[in-house]
């Protein structure tokens, strides 16, 4: 059975965590599930072993002294040298001092090349540039067509031609500043690194375009041919970067962090989903925190700050902490976290989220059909009901499972959970900093990560909500509510 | 490991290595070796060619003598084309309907991916190369009643087989397999029946491979892999798993962008092939 990296460092996380001391075979235990973690991941042979190498050296050595215990120290090496292996800071893609800045996109065939340059193009649009996108994929059928749909859909000019790429290229290049564009995404074939003409083509359409960034882009489900592929588009053309693509499946990216330890290539932006906006510039040190288990908080506070009106979100708070939060504020907060896009791909966000839902298997589905349940559900009540439920008796029950399409069942749950939460956001305020027991037959240690874990979480006055990890942040919604979304059975 | 003269620790650690570059698998390759080794030991296999034909033996066993032809028998015959994005469905689509056209079958395709822009016009192009009638929908219908509508096209036209495009889709999103699993049941509403679905899979893929097999073959029963982009410096080491884990054979082997890049897929070959460039000292 495969687990994702992050699911299997848990498991060693946990087991290095609990002991005081730290002999010789433990690290040779840890490091053997890092190996099978690692390959797993599609992390590159070599890579793995030049891990391993580095991470036995240290935790082996001498520095496995000070204020943490042994445990923690690992976790700390590991997520250092990860973190390491990813590169230190996001990418910088400064303007060219003369435009049009000039973007190239090259990799294998089906890697999401074309998607890529219209989401790239849109991300440059959004930051007031003027782009153009440049269709040199004359190769696949109707590429030029996709190319052009996408680009009518976010409003950027398409230029192409029936003739060949490198004169395509060119003819581009002349409409960019004819049009006065200041931008240019030039899409291209895709092609085996293997074949020679094809490689001997792009070099030639680089020649032509000279481009300021050239990306690769390559799919986050590659094995580990991603390191010979990135070596011989590099070789070619002088990569840049990488944009790394399907990264919402479950596919555990160790393509990028070889890339990146082998070829230099750091990863300059995620494609994150289907749609056009589902694209964000990619933060080494978050995915080297998500592969250990401890979720990208930063981006999710971000997306957070985007869609959420703050001082809405703190009244909410301060009302759950002084545990008169209503059904009514977990209404709004389930749409605000709604407009942040679809819940699935933020759970994977959420620190101590992804593995907790991964320990209950099937048994937790949060998507979005739920949380429609759920939305019904409590849409279908009066304000008298969201703000007491305990009002709710038999005949309310059968009137709300009608107006919602849902059995008397689910409201039962909705309410009793919703209850338990709110007492415990009671005894939470009352006290001040969680320091709660997991309480529904949650593995041990499954959400406390972030807050044991050496990497500082950004905190946010009136956005730190206790209950996912003992200080994740989930703006404006408390880690329990999420059990109201999944089926979790109780234990 | 008494005659290891020519066997040795580096020679074992060779062959992992070849199978783990190949996306063969951490589990699979582990499993292999350790049941080279107390092989090797109990016959006294001396030397690495020994113990390569061992490995091919125990490969082709794996892999088995699985039926990997495609079925045919509705009125028409549905073939579904499933997997994630970008691995080459339209593509596979539009090189096997020439190779059924040419013999001697009409084949009609059904544009199902509404999805992706311009999908249909790329399928559009390939069912011109061979002759193949298409049927599509607008963009952002509903696929089911794209397939449903080829089915009932090739029925009243006399077409005996009808290859069904589906957008890709990430396995992890309930949502959009629950809409396959639709799409596989519509196909049956009216005169077709789905003969074969085929589970299109990258060679560049890794372990997430077996992970996606498993995923759509719970939601549409998938009969074979089409293992694409073989032509390539990736292996697909991972279809093994594949077949071991679930027992999917794979069928067709893409090998290049031509109308003629697509083979049956030949177990002898694809194990040689494994072992091409990195076979142990």
């Amino acid at each position: 059975m495969f687990e994702s990296l992050t699911n299997r460092f848990d498991g060693i996380l946990r087991k290095v965590r609990g002991k005081g001391r730290l002999g010789p075979d433990d690290v040779d235990e840890f490091l053997r599930e890092v190996r099978v973690a690692l390959l797993e991941a599609d992390v590159h042979l070599e890579v793995v072993r030049t891990l391993q190498d580095r991470i036995r050296e240290r935790a082996v050595g001498a520095e496995l002294a000070g204020a943490l215990n042994p445990g923690q120290q690992v976790v700390k090496i590991v997520l250092e040298e990860l973190t390491e292996i990813l590169g230190g800071e996001a990418v910088r893609l400064p303007y060219a001092s003369k435009p049009p800045t000039v973007v190239l996109l090259a990799g294998l065939q089906g890697a999401g090349k074309t998607t890529t340059a219209a989401k790239l193009a849109r991300w440059y649009k959004a930051r007031g540039r003027n782009p153009i996108l440049i269709g040199a994929d004359l190769q696949r059928p109707a590429a030029v067509e996709q190319l052009r749909t996408l680009g009518d859909r976010i409003g950027v000019p398409v230029f192409s031609e029936p003739s060949d790429p490198v004169a395509v290229a060119r003819a581009g290049l002349a409409e960019a500043a004819r049009l006065g564009r200041d931008v240019v995404v030039c899409d291209t074939a895709g092609r085996l690194a293997i074949d020679d003409d094809l490689m001997a083509e792009v070099a030639e359409v680089s020649g032509v375009l000279e481009p300021h960034h050239t990306f690769l882009v390559i799919d986050a489900m590659t094995g580990q041919d991603a390191v010979s592929t990135a070596e011989a588009f590099h070789a070619r053309l002088g990569l840049d970067a990488l944009v790394l693509t399907k990264l919402d499946g479950d596919a555990r990216g160790g393509a990028a962090l070889s890339i990146k330890e082998v070829v230099g290539c750091p990863v300059a932006f995620a494609s994150t989903g289907e749609g056009l906006e589902d694209f964000e510039t990619f933060h080494p040190d978050r995915l080297a925190g998500r592969i250990l288990g401890m979720g990208d908080v930063e981006t999710l506070i971000e997306k957070a700050e985007e869609t959420f009106e703050k001082e809405q979100a703190e009244a909410a708070a301060a009302r759950m902490l002084e545990g008169t939060f209503t059904l009514d504020d977990f209404l709004d907060q389930i749409r605000a976290l709604r407009q942040m896009g679809p819940i699935s791909n933020l759970m994977g966000m959420v620190p101590g989220m992804a593995q907790q839902m991964r320990n209950a298997d099937a048994d937790v589905d949060v998507d979005d059909g739920r949380i429609d349940r759920i939305e019904g559900i409590i849409s279908s009540m009066t304000p008298a009901e969201r703000f007491d439920p305990d009002i709710i008796d038999g005949s309310r029950r059968a009137r709300i499972a009608r107006g919602s399409g849902t059995q008397a069942g689910e409201i039962n749950q909705l309410v009793k959970q919703f209850r338990e939460m709110r007492k415990m956001m009671k005894q939470m305020g009352g006290r001040g900093v969680a320091k709660k027991k997991s309480r529904k037959g949650r593995k041990a240690g499954g959400g406390r990560t972030t807050a044991r874990g050496p990497v500082p979480v950004d905190r946010k006055k009136g956005l730190s909500l206790p209950g996912l990890g003992d200080q994740a942040s989930v703006p404006g919604l408390p880690s329990d509510s999420l059990d109201l979304l999944g089926d979790r059975p109780k234990g | 490991m008494r005659n290891s003269s020519s066997i040795d620790d580096s020679t074992w650690e060779g062959l992992a290595d070849a199978l783990l570059l190949a996306d063969v698998g951490v589990v699979t390759t582990d499993a292999l070796v350790d049941g080279l080794r107390k092989q090797v030991g109990r016959e006294g296999v001396a030397d690495a060619d020994g113990l390569l034909r061992l490995l091919k033996v125990e490969f082709l066993a794996r892999l088995g003598d699985a039926d990997r032809n495609l079925t045919l028998g509705g009125e028409p015959s549905v073939w579904l084309f499933v997997g994630v994005n970008g691995v080459g469905k339209t593509t596979t689509i539009g090189k096997l309907g020439h190779r059924e056209s040419v013999a001697g079958h009409r084949v009609v395709f059904a544009a199902g991916d509404t999805f992706r822009a311009a999908a249909a016009d790329q399928l559009s192009l390939w069912a011109d190369r061979s002759g193949s009638a298409v049927v599509r929908g607008a963009e952002g219908a509903d696929p089911s009643s794209v397939v449903y509508d080829a089915v009932a096209h090739a029925a009243s036209r006399g077409a005996d087989l009808v290859l069904a495009d589906t957008a890709g889709r990430i396995h992890t999103k309930a949502n959009l397999m629950d809409e396959l699993s639709k799409v596989r049941r519509v196909a049956e509403k009216g005169a077709g029946t789905v003969t074969e679905t085929l589970l299109v899979i990258d060679a560049t893929t890794g372990q997430n491979g077996l992970v996606q097999a498993r995923q759509f073959a719970e939601a549409v029963d998938v009969t074979g892999i089409v293992l694409t982009k073989l032509d390539g410096s990736a292996r697909g080491g991972i279809v093994v798993a594949v077949q071991d884990d679930l027992g999917i054979p794979v069928k067709l082997v893409g090998v290049g962008e031509g109308v003629d890049d697509l083979v049956p897929f030949d177990p002898e070959e694809f194990v040689d092939a494994l072992f091409a460039a990195d076979v142990p000292a």
